[in-house]
């Protein structure tokens, strides 16, 4: 833990710290795995359609039980707790399938796997190629700064950021001017770090079919003089349903260490009831999810087993990890260097750091 | 081609140009030290290979070090006639060397394999 700092650091892919990440050995470094034999990992990497399938058959019914009701209740109050629903599942269980479908785990078929990866990526307004590569790079350099784009918190904590994130206020904003900028052709600096040459014509034309269908919405509601088309397809669900997924994914390295090579050290697994693993598909099993990312969704509590002897405790609730992270996140605004750190098993070492 | 994301692998795992003329054929594993439907590592002349064995019993044998960021794909997944990197997921099939899309683009270097007296042979420089 290093001596309070009023500074932060530049978070940016292509600032002072991209190069100095690079400089230390941070880059696509080696990272620490448990030692999970070949063995075991094989029965758990194993492909099968019938999980995800069962999921989406759920998943797709929700939305017509909530969007039904709220559509035959509007414009009654009564609608409201329906919207809300749904908004849940549009703005925020698009989050982990947008995950799950990107990493081509969810389900065994590839096809199923790219038609709900692009259905998640327009509901949670992430274009589908931008934020592959991003994630992929999110994979090789987990909260490296300057290397990973997928840093949610950054420090210090902007304390207003953060709560305008559980309206998805920064990414609609930062979509609706990207989808602009693609649909022109055109790429901002930190884009061109990770997305290759070939993949740029696949952004352009998806930032123009999502213009036109947001358009399309838009005029839909003018001639029906009603908000209604737009209250189920297009920004405003994904900003009022994006509350639990901003809620769960704050979890998954809030607060924790940066510049480290080790995902028990910058990452949280934490316990959640079975709603919750519907919705979220898992993804509470986060550090299991990032030491060993060919293990499909529905296999990762069996790898927690398998790894917890070698891991800090996981988080009994949502409650007990925001117990640690709204206070670090505070803590965070004032030194932004202070972290939580995480104790590991007697005898479980990290790599050695570097510096 | 390279394609930007994708790093071409340092030259002592480039694959062999196909004019070499001086290949040779040298004892990788036993035909048992593979399981079906998995990969083993065989590193040889400083270079690294992955050798395969299909649920049919078939043998393939490609680079060793995944052409999108050069993690070795011993650890990955071998599903059917395609091996995931285990770092990014990315897919090849290991029979012809092909990137099956995002994040890999570049494909895998292939080598020929045979089977003799209960003996993986691999073709090598």
């Amino acid at each position: 833990m290093g001596a309070p700092q009023a500074k932060g650091r530049d978070y940016s892919l292509v600032g002072r710290e991209a190069q100095l990440a690079v400089d230390k050995g941070l880059a696509s470094a080696q990272w620490y795995a448990c030692p999970v034999s070949r063995k075991r990992l094989k029965e758990l990497m194993q492909r099968s359609d019938s999980p995800a399938l069962r999921d989406t058959v759920l998943w797709v019914l929700s939305f017509l039980i909530t969007g039904g009701l709220a559509f035959y209740l509007w414009p009654s109050w009564l609608a409201l707790p329906f919207f809300l629903a749904y908004g849940v599942l549009y703005g925020s269980s698009s989050d982990s399938r947008w995950h799950e479908c990107g990493h081509r785990t969810a389900f065994k078929t590839g096809w199923m796997n790219d038609v709900i990866y692009q259905i998640a990526c327009f509901m949670i307004m992430r274009d589908p190629t931008v934020w592959r590569w991003s994630h992929t790079r999110h994979h090789t350099d987990t909260i490296i700064v300057g290397r990973d784009p997928e840093i949610a918190v950054m420090r210090p904590t902007l304390i207003l950021k953060v709560i305008g994130m559980f309206l998805a206020v920064p990414q609609v904003i930062a979509t609706t001017k990207s989808i602009l900028r693609h649909a022109m052709g055109r790429l901002s600096a930190e884009e061109e770090t990770f997305i290759p040459e070939r993949e740029r014509e696949k952004v352009y034309l998806t930032a123009r079919i999502w213009l036109a269908i947001h358009l399309s919405v838009i005029a839909l509601a003018a001639y029906f003089q009603s908000i209604l088309p737009m209250l189920f397809i297009g920004p405003l669900p994904t900003m009022y349903g994006a509350w639990l997924h901003v809620m769960t994914g704050l979890t998954q390295h809030a607060g924790l260490a940066e510049d480290v090579l080790d995902h028990r050290l910058n990452s949280r697994t934490v316990y959640m009831n079975p709603v919750m693993r519907f919705l979220y598909w898992n993804m509470n099993y986060h550090i299991e999810h990032h030491m060993f990312p060919m293990v499909p969704y529905h296999a990762l509590p069996a790898l927690h087993e398998e790894m917890k002897p070698f891991c800090p405790p996981a988080y009994r609730s949502i409650a007990a990890a925001y117990r640690e992270i709204i206070p670090a996140l505070i803590r965070q605004m004032r030194e932004p260097q202070w972290h939580v750190v995480r104790e590991l098993p007697p005898g479980a070492r990290p790599l050695p750091a570097i510096s | 081609m390279w394609c930007g994301s994708c790093r071409p692998a340092p030259d002592r795992f480039r694959p062999f140009p196909s004019r070499v003329s001086s290949m040779e054929w040298v004892d990788a594993c036993a035909a048992d030290d593979i399981l079906l439907e998995d990969v083993i590592r065989f590193d040889h002349g400083g270079r690294t290979y992955a050798i395969y064995r299909t649920a049919e019993d078939e043998y393939f044998a490609t680079d060793g070090l995944c052409t999108h960021e050069q993690v070795h794909l011993v650890d990955g997944f071998v599903m059917d006639n395609i091996i995931e990197c285990p770092k990014h997921n990315g897919r090849f099939d290991f029979t012809t060397g092909e990137a099956k899309g995002a994040p890999v683009c570049i494909d895998l270097a292939t080598y020929r394999v045979r089977v003799e007296n209960g003996r993986v042979l691999l073709e090598v420089e």
